[in-house]
């Protein structure tokens, strides 16, 4: 009866993989999505968009080429959007860090008063007020920023407000993307 | 602290499931049907577990408009799931395509009650056939009633049979 | 001042459970492997401590809910003190915290109630069954006190007013689902304990079986009921209409109750003919675990759910190593003592063992795939392969068939023989009731809708195959009674919970072919005066109405409905805002009726005075929670059969 007796074994054995499975899910966030883009390396989706302070002029995706940068999605109305505004000043001035902005969903005069408050970080900041690109992106909230490479592909995105550690990952990711076509 | 406020947020969550009511016009019924079939199996990439038709989330929201959109342009179903997809990956599917990744989860379940079967049909076969060799071996000794001064041989199978037709019941 | 002490008391008291939870999973666990009778005896009073203890902490809770002592955390932020009584009571299981100790109490009920019903058993296996259940009351008064603890306070400055309990749980459900709920979890740790008892003393027999069957039973019809009442809440409280999602927290409730349909027929088999002894205790084994996993799944932040009640992966790892110990334990148990249990007699090819057998396979079967379904998509993550949803497509598409197998062999099983069937006398039994159910089934659904769609046909064929095939069954055992009404009242309460509890099955499957298929909905733009007609019902919009609640204010819907062009009812969905915490939630407006729903909901106002509204007609859904209902009395009629009562027989004195 040694066959009956190692099939005894087979529950335990089925519960011991299914506890790792779920020890390992206790690290994994699945509200994190991942950005369908950036996986497949899309080249940032065609738009032609005002641009927030400049609103007779029109931006479209060719002006976010030329450069490893960062696009930030982003919102008056999202209280962590002005938490992370702070250091994303700090980046822009300090480590020379190109920042390019989407008002996501929002109103363009409430937007510009934030940004002569809080001061402005985005090299170039595109209005889009129905979430048309934001949807092409892919985006689920807000804020989010993405890493763009010189032929304007995104690379990267992180979901939620950018800070010290977060940085650290961006920093990597975009000193990657510019060894990758330096080679 | 921190962890009591996101308990409280946790708690707020289950608000956002309320009925999210558009009232979308159609050019056909059938048009109507393919929009209530897309949204519910297309999942809002923001919720918590809702599919973008009975969510009120402004991002469902927007994503139904779409679905409105691409319909009346008179886009089929799977360019506009494909859409979906290039924009938020697989995960906003609730029917998971079938590929190497999924087929544990479209076919194991059918292995499974493969597997199932067969061992019922082995195991009631080996006690049969166990049955069978204790019978033919003369090794079973008789159950039941026997053929006494009380009982004949006739009596006694019928006694027999009836309480077995009660022990069933 | 005693007001100021009574959540501290709460907490004591909890501590002092714990701590007679610890000596009743020893003491008499060790009493039973030494003989030892003076041990085993604590057994029942340790119970009873156990069980006052539990209670006097939920009193606790519920004096500081039910006078808003807002100084607890729990409290302020589940209540408030314009809540209404009866909310303010319910909101103790309203969270996290407040629902373990809710667990709790219900698990010492139940191993009191365990104490005192079992008068009739050994001492040993009474000693050894309510140690195990000590046990895994440790794992939660260890829970409760280390990480989830209902009694915390502010100090040194409290709020004045509490947060209000979530809207959207102010409602009579919260008032009965979870209790419900909680009783069938629980309840199966009581089988569970039985058959731990069992491997550990050796001995597994037809009376093990015995005993465990009527606990189990009243388990499983308790956690039918929760799963029935779980349905209607979401139904008519979340405004769309729909009554079964596939979230990972109903499959959390699914997925017991499906095993433990597999344990009380397969307990059937081992207690009337000793096979299958240890595939019962396996099964005993996993219906609890199911629980247990459950539990985790919902609190721990691992799956993403609009039920999920935290998502805390430190508490989470709590609960996966009382997993570990509790599952991995018992499954370590089963593994090394499975192999001493002998079956008493055998069984052919076709016979109702081996149906019941094919029964208890498409269960668990169909359990394992809402298992896999549920983690698939963390499976995939953990295994870096991406983010993947699975949802009530692929819920749908593999339980329907499974289910419709299942319905199929149900027929056969109940006419069947113990350990013998001929095919031939099956047939002879099943060939009318098989042609006279497709007969009819074509009828029905044809009358109903003018076409015969698959879905709906096959489902009620099936529906009617189960109800004439039970006939037959009862005609079969009727047969040869002379007088056939007396015969009807000699078949015992166990038989009968068993023709109510598949009626009921077959009263589900009618209001889920139905209501699947031929629901009717529309989401349209209103204006007063404008109308919608489903079947015979015609819906006119007249406009909103403001109305002033206890805590909350609303715009309410005036809609006039006619039937076949007469005045029929008034409907009044509401849109409301809550004052407290300022949200904005839907109540939907219905009218039941036993063959079809009539279902209103207000969405958001549009431009020009109207509104959007969404208008449903929802046909027989109330079958689907009437056959709920009936296979819960079922359920529990079948547990109230006198045989599992041994009744002192008065000896003649010598």
């Amino acid at each position: 009866m040694s066959n009956r007796k190692l099939f005894a074994f087979i529950p335990l054995a089925v519960f011991i993989v299914l506890g790792i499975f779920l020890w390992r899910g206790l690290s994994i966030d699945p509200t994190e999505l991942p950005s369908a883009l950036a996986e497949n390396k899309r080249p940032i989706p065609a738009f032609e968009l005002p641009s927030l302070t400049s609103p007779d002029q029109m931006l479209s995706n060719e002006d976010l080429k030329g450069e490893v940068a960062l696009l930030n999605v982003w919102a008056t109305w999202c209280p962590t959007c002005k938490e992370e505004h702070g250091f994303l000043n700090r980046l822009a001035q300090d480590e020379g860090v190109t920042i390019y902005g989407i008002n996501y969903k929002d109103e363009p005069g409430k937007a510009r008063e934030w940004l002569r408050r809080y001061l402005d970080p985005y090299k170039k900041v595109i209005l889009d007020q129905d979430g048309s690109l934001g949807l092409d992106l892919g985006v689920y909230g807000a804020p989010e920023t993405y890493v763009l490479d010189a032929e304007g592909r995104v690379r990267y995105r992180h979901a939620g407000a950018v800070d010290a550690t977060v940085w650290q990952t961006l920093k990597q990711v975009m000193e990657q993307v510019r060894q990758e076509n330096a080679g | 602290m921190i962890k009591h406020v996101c308990i409280w947020l946790m708690l707020l969550a289950p608000l956002s499931a309320q009925a999210a009511i558009d009232a979308y016009e159609f050019s056909d019924p059938e048009r109507e049907e393919r929009f209530q079939q897309l949204t519910n199996e297309l999942r809002c990439p923001k919720c918590q577990n809702q599919n973008i038709a009975d969510s009120d989330a402004p991002l469902a929201s927007d994503l139904r408009r779409e679905v409105h959109r691409m319909l009346e342009e008179g886009e089929p179903d799977d360019s506009i799931i494909d859409f979906m997809v290039t924009r938020y990956g697989e995960f906003v599917l609730y029917r998971p395509r079938v590929t190497e990744t999924t087929w544990l989860l479209w076919y194991g379940p059918f292995v499974l009650l493969g597997i199932g079967v067969l061992v019922v049909v082995l195991i009631s076969r080996n006690r049969r056939q166990k049955q069978a060799a204790a019978s033919s071996t003369g090794s079973e000794t008789p159950t039941g009633y026997q053929p006494s001064e009380g009982l004949s041989a006739e009596e006694a199978e019928r006694l027999n049979k009836l309480l077995q037709r009660e022990k069933d019941q | 001042m005693i007001d100021m002490m009574v959540p501290e008391l709460g907490e004591y008291a909890l501590i002092l459970a714990l701590c007679l939870s610890i000596l009743l999973a020893v003491v008499p666990m060790v009493g039973a492997s030494r003989g030892n009778e003076l041990w085993m005896g604590f057994a029942r009073p340790l119970s009873k401590g156990m069980f006052l203890f539990t209670l006097i902490s939920f009193l606790c809770l519920s004096w500081s809910f039910l006078y808003n002592d807002f100084s607890v955390v729990y409290v302020a932020s589940n209540s408030n003190s314009a809540l209404p009584w009866y909310y303010r009571l319910s909101a103790v299981w309203g969270g996290h915290e407040g629902s373990l100790l809710l667990w709790a109490l219900i698990l010492a009920a139940w191993t009191l109630a365990v104490a005192i019903k079992s008068r009739n058993l050994p001492q040993d296996i009474i000693a050894r069954v309510l140690a195990v259940m000590g046990w895994v009351s440790i794992g939660f008064y260890m829970f409760i006190l280390f990480t989830s603890s209902p009694f915390e306070r502010y100090l040194p400055g409290f709020p004045q007013e509490g947060a209000d309990l979530n809207p959207l749980l102010q409602d009579f459900g919260l008032i009965v689902h979870p209790p419900m709920l909680y009783m069938g979890y629980v309840g199966f740790a009581v089988s569970f304990a039985f058959a731990i008892a069992a491997l550990l003393s050796g001995r597994l027999d037809a009376a093990w079986a015995r005993w465990s069957r009527p606990w189990t039973s009243v388990a499983w019809a308790f956690l039918t009921l929760g799963i029935a009442l779980g349905s209607w809440w979401a139904y008519y409280e979340l405004g769309w209409g729909g009554w079964w999602f596939w979230d990972p927290v109903e499959n959390a409730s699914l997925m017991p109750w499906l095993v433990g349909t597999a344990l009380i027929h397969s307990l059937a088999v081992t207690e009337k003919r000793g096979v299958f002894k240890s595939w019962t205790v396996l099964l005993a084994i996993f219906a609890f675990s199911l629980s247990l996993l459950g539990t985790f799944l919902v609190r721990s932040g691992v799956l993403t759910s609009v039920h999920a009640f935290a998502s805390d992966p430190e508490r989470g790892l709590f609960i996966l190593i009382m997993l570990a110990v509790v599952i991995g334990g018992s499954l370590l148990l089963y593994a090394i003592r499975a192999g001493q249990m002998r079956s008493e007699s055998s069984f052919g090819l076709l016979s109702r063992e081996s149906l019941l057998l094919v029964n208890n396979v498409l269960l668990v079967v169909s359990c394992a795939m809402v298992l896999l379904g549920t983690i698939y998509p963390l499976i995939v993550d953990a295994l870096g392969l991406g983010k993947l949803s699975v949802g009530p497509p692929y819920f749908n598409a593999l339980f329907v068939p499974l289910m419709a197998i299942m319905l199929i062999f149900m027929g056969i099983g109940v006419t069947s023989r113990w350990r013998q069937t001929e095919i031939s006398q099956l047939v002879q039994q099943l060939w009318l009731p098989g042609v006279v159910a497709v007969v009819l089934g074509i009828a029905a659904t044809w009358l109903y809708s003018g076409e015969l769609q698959h879905w709906v046909t096959i489902g009620i064929v099936l529906a009617w195959w189960v109800v004439l095939s039970g006939v037959r069954d009862l005609y079969n055992r009727l047969r040869h009674r002379r007088e056939k009404l007396a015969g009807l009242t000699k078949q015992s309460r166990s038989y009968y919970g068993m023709v109510l509890a598949h009626l009921g099955v077959a009263v589900l499957v009618v209001g889920v072919a139905l209501v699947s298929i031929y629901s009717e909905q529309r989401d349209l733009r209103m204006q007063p005066g404008d109308s919608i007609s489903f079947r015979e019902y015609t819906f006119i919009y007249d406009g909103n109405r403001h109305v002033e609640g206890p805590n909350y204010t609303s715009d309410q819907g005036q809609i006039r409905v006619l039937r076949n062009g007469e005045a029929y009812t008034e409907m009044h969905p509401e849109k409301r805002l809550y004052t407290a915490r300022g949200n904005v939630m839907t109540e939907a407006a219905i009218d039941p009726g036993f063959t079809r729903d009539l279902y209103v909901a207000l969405g958001e106002p549009l431009e020009g005075g109207a509104w959007a509204v969404r208008v449903q007609y929802k046909p027989y859904v109330r079958w689907l929670w009437l056959g709920g209902l009936l296979m819960t009395f079922g359920g529990l009629l079948a547990a109230s059969d006198p045989r599992y009562r041994k009744r002192r027989v008065a000896t003649a004195a010598a």
